[in-house]
């Protein structure tokens, strides 16, 4: 009996031959940006070998790769500039698309594995790990990183879960930021009860790329691929699932299946790199949310994006660390937390982000 | 106890809904707004509430701008159905109903005579007194409305805003419900204030009929004479002939049909 | 012509203009949990390094007995005792508050970033100024409050949402976590290590001379509490039916926000950042009160509950070595979530 009625919208009529166009026009543009993507990350790279505490000159590098003669400089590029610059490149890959898979798998634009504790999970078996089970190596730790990232996900998709509605976003955050605060204050306890360990470990829980040899990088870059290439497989079912579970379901998308692959994904970037590097936040929230903003909210393109720009970021904030206090150092952690944490008020305050 | 808005320009945040917009709520009589989706009556019946401030304009209580009034003296006037609200988990229908006693209490006088008389007697009107001691959580959509709008009886305005309060209802509890202001209205003279989606209902049950479009009030009166085929062809966009109500004597909408009469 | 509630309540009508109505379970409930606390302080009164019996206990307490047993009661032990007491109950209202307003089981004043900038407060205090009790404190206090504020003011615009306050908590915590470890980072070894344990939070060392401005000051803080009487449970409800019952929402629940912040500040300068009374303390309450919604004064009883027999665990559980008790209520919280979260699992 419901009388009121407002006028159906025209919709205008496309010829398909002009849509296909529509269409192709954009995957072209798409990948257009992604190739200047690529181009600026090669050129950070470039800088994040030649810039720091001395800067070097770019044909010292050239002559550190073809024409080694073990000079002090060339040796600052093998030993120490080159490590740390794909140590970011891969931490930046790992916290940038682990963000953006979070995002898509709790329909939360406002998440990253920092935020939701998840990399306050994967710091607590760290720290068991090095502190209670005198564990030294990275390659033996890591695997409790992973562990941890597993256990702090599921811990806190369960309790953002409970009571009527399920999981909001509101309810997921609160969730994380309550978990993360009692497996921090647990990783503390262990640190204090460990003194060696809370010597060694406060170096590492900043989150930092200092100091660390070429092989952590080698150690976690197959964990790394394997996430990427589990986030890419589960990419299009993502897209479905951004829609609403019962509607994913009516399109054909397994949504368990793509759950577990994407918790799984989460897992190895989080957990490799957070054992790795120490908890980076930030990068997993901005990048993501950047990129959606340039090309839509197809996955696909979101992570191939995010693999390309969060990198970006990383070594940028990792420059900044190194120039801003010379002689001294900001640790890339530090320096993420006071880029995005401006930037992450300035967009909730922005009314439409915060009609969540 | 009157209630009127004069020039009013109301919205959200940058985005105008309304400007100067003008009306007088007849004292003592059931006035319903209606218009399409998006055309600012929410609105306005927040402005009218207190809820919203008029960036330009006053809305009057008395004579007074309700903005100048004390938030609790406002409560003793004018009571509002809102929208959503939120029961708390775990409260019981009486619990919720006796909230409604709010503005009358004070930190030492709790739970007064008067405050429990007046939760009976809304309970009453409403027909939940059965349910009283039951938990809101458990009750169907429309017992839990019911009980909503006892908790605003309960605060013994002599003016009710009501802002939906169909909505969740079955065709039942929406009559029971509508029929239950007419009642209040003829023996208390509450003067009602109603934003309703239903024309029928609007036209059967208001003394006065509010149309508004697109943030303007493009008519008002008595829906007898404002509800015309032309009105609702201009405002809804929707060809109709009005009839006769069979059981009221107001007026009807029958909407026009492009698929004619139903084959078989 | 009495209303049924559906629980059993008692209604006090003295006199015409004054009446109490209140639901007898809470009540009952509380008195429970305040007996228990009681109980456990006595515990605490009466063990340790010299063992006491409780009617030497009382005895001291009451003046008479022996002066060695005063000085090891009165002077040493009951100062900490009252101390847990009331910051627990003070910690159970800042939480019972920051759930209400937030309307979520999960809000506490952690999610404004207080304990994080209390934190940076300490850190500050003992890089410029040195190890001494007030100064650490007032750096604490300092630190706090000015998190709070500017929490508050970033996320306010024309009025402050729960999300928009959460997210901005979670931002200003962040840089304020980084600022923090650089600090610890940067000053020696010691200090850091003196620093982290502050940060767990501890009753250690706390005397007489705490206690008056402890006390004092939440006694005005629940005095104000008390003044603004339903109008918690009214927010609720939602700003709209708040607002409709004559509640002026936003200064009411800046006002709330105000004693929430300056209940914790009590807290936190006194004794550190004790995790997850203000947590775990409201939700439990609500477990066993039943009450709709959250409940401030069985919130404050289970608070003071909490504290006072996790302050009782981390002096006597692993003696002689005393834990700060921020690390027992760290596992109480971790016990506590795996409750919620069995609970979550069965439903």
């Amino acid at each position: 009996m419901v009388l009121t009625r407002t006028p159906a919208p025209a919709r205008p009529a496309a010829p398909a031959t002009a849509r296909a166009a529509g269409i192709a026009a954009t995957r072209a543009r798409r990948g257009a940006g992604l190739a200047v993507c690529l181009a600026v990350l090669a050129l950070v790279c470039l800088l994040s070998i030649a810039l720091g505490t001395r800067n070097i000159a770019l044909g010292t590098v050239w002559d550190a790769f073809f024409h080694y003669t073990d000079t002090d400089d060339q040796s600052i590029v093998r030993d120490l500039r080159v490590p740390r610059t794909v140590l970011g490149l891969l931490a930046g890959v790992a916290f940038g698309l682990s963000g953006a898979v979070i995002q898509a798998v709790t329909r939360n634009p406002l998440a990253d594995t920092q935020i939701l504790g998840i990399n306050a999970g994967a710091g607590l078996f760290v720290v068991f790990a090095v502190g209670v089970l005198g564990l030294t190596s990275l390659a033996q730790y890591m695997w409790f990183g992973f562990a941890g990232v597993a256990f702090a996900l599921t811990l806190v998709y369960l309790l953002g879960s409970a009571g009527r509605g399920g999981a909001t976003p509101i309810r997921l955050t609160l969730a994380g930021v309550a978990l993360g605060a009692v497996m921090d204050g647990l990783a503390g306890g262990i640190r204090l009860i460990r003194p060696r360990a809370f010597d060694y470990l406060r170096f590492w829980d900043v989150g930092s790329l200092a100091g660390r040899p070429l092989d952590v990088a080698t150690t976690i870059l197959p964990f790394v691929l394997a996430g990427v290439a589990l986030a890419l497989i589960v990419a299009r079912s993502l897209n479905a699932v951004a829609l609403g579970d019962d509607l994913a379901r009516t399109l054909g998308a397994r949504i368990g299946v793509t759950r577990v692959l994407a918790t799984v994904s989460v897992m190895l970037l989080a957990g490799a790199a957070t054992a790795a590097v120490g908890p980076i936040g930030f990068v997993g929230l901005m990048v993501p949310h950047v990129v959606r903003w340039i090309v839509g909210p197809d996955q696909r393109w979101i992570f191939g994006y995010t693999v390309v720009c969060g990198p970006v970021l990383l070594l940028l904030a990792d420059i900044v660390g190194r120039l801003v206090v010379r002689p001294g150092e900001l640790r890339v952690g530090v320096v993420t937390a006071f880029i995005g944490a401006p930037v992450l008020i300035w967009w909730v305050r922005r009314a439409r982000v915060s009609a969540l | 106890m009157s209630l009127a808005a004069r020039d009013i320009t109301i919205g959200y945040d940058r985005r105008t809904i309304s400007e100067h917009l003008d009306l007088v709520v007849p004292e003592s009589r059931i006035t319903a707004i209606i218009g399409p989706n998006a055309c600012g009556k929410s609105t306005l019946l927040r402005a009218l509430s207190r809820l919203l401030k008029p960036s330009a304009g006053e809305v009057l209580l008395d004579g007074r701008d309700i903005h100048a009034r004390p938030a609790k003296e406002v409560a003793r006037r004018l009571g509002l159905l809102p929208q959503s609200s939120i029961a708390p988990d775990g409260i019981t229908v009486a619990e919720l109903v006796a909230r409604g006693r709010f503005p009358h209490q004070k930190l030492i006088r709790q739970w007064s005579a008067g405050d429990e008389a007046a939760v009976v007697a809304a309970m009453a009107a409403t027909g939940v007194t059965e349910l009283s001691g039951e938990l809101v959580d458990t009750l169907s959509g429309g017992q839990r409305q019911r009980v909503w709008v006892a908790m605003v009886l309960a605060q013994q305005t002599p003016i009710v805003l009501l802002d939906e309060p169909t909505t969740f209802l079955d065709i039942a509890h929406q009559i029971e419900l509508l029929e239950l202001c007419v009642r209040l209205n003829r023996e208390q003279g509450t003067t009602m204030v109603a934003v309703l989606h239903d024309l029928n209902q609007a036209a059967r049950y208001a003394d006065h009929l509010v149309v508004m479009k697109a943030g303007a009030i493009v008519a008002q009166g008595d829906p007898r004479t404002v509800l015309t085929a032309e009105l609702v062809q201009d405002v809804f966009a929707l060809g109709c002939r009005i009839i006769d109500d069979p059981e009221t004597h107001t007026p009807m909408v029958i909407p026009r049909s492009a698929v004619g009469q139903r084959v078989g | 012509m009495s209303v049924d509630f559906g629980r059993r309540v008692l209604v006090l009508r003295p006199h015409r203009a004054a009446s109490v109505r209140f639901p007898v379970r809470p009540a009952l409930v509380c008195l429970v949990l305040v007996l228990v606390a009681l109980a456990a302080g006595m515990l605490a009164l009466g063990t340790g390094e010299f063992t006491l019996t409780p009617s030497q206990v009382l005895a001291a307490l009451s003046g008479e007995g022996t002066r060695a047993a005063r000085l090891v009661v009165v002077d040493w032990r009951l100062p900490r005792v009252l101390l847990a007491l009331v910051i627990g109950a003070a910690l159970g209202l800042a939480g019972a508050v920051f759930q209400a307003l937030t309307r979520n089981p999960l809000g506490s004043p952690d999610v404004i970033g207080f304990s994080t900038g209390a934190y940076t407060g300490v850190l500050i205090a003992t890089v410029l100024f040195g190890n001494g009790y007030y100064l650490v404190a007032a750096g604490a206090l300092a630190g706090g409050l000015a998190t709070a504020v500017a929490v508050y003011l970033l996320a306010f615009k024309r009025g402050v949402q729960g999300f928009r306050l959460i997210i901005v908590g979670i931002a200003v915590s962040a840089m304020l976590v980084s600022v923090n470890q650089w600090f610890i980072i940067k000053v020696d070894l010691q200090a850091a290590f003196a620093a982290m344990l502050w940060g767990q939070g501890s009753l250690n060392g706390l005397g007489w001379a705490q206690v008056t401005p402890v006390v004092v000051t939440v006694g005005v803080l629940c005095l104000l509490l008390i003044g603004y009487g339903p109008r918690l449970a009214l927010l609720e409800m939602g700003e709209d039916a708040a607002a409709a019952l004559g509640v002026r929402v936003e200064r009411t629940r800046l006002a709330y926000l105000v004693i929430g912040v300056g209940l914790t500040a009590v807290a936190t300068a006194a004794a550190g950042p004790i995790s997850f009374v203000a947590l775990a303390a409201p939700q439990l309450a609500q477990r066993l009160t039943r009450t709709p919604g959250i409940a401030l004064l069985p919130s404050a009883a289970m608070g003071a509950c909490l504290l006072m027999i996790s302050d009782f665990l981390a002096q006597r559980a692993f003696a002689p070595t005393q834990l700060p008790v921020g690390v027992v209520t760290v596992s109480v919280g971790g016990i506590y979530f795996v409750w919620l979260l069995v609970r979550q699992a069965r439903r």
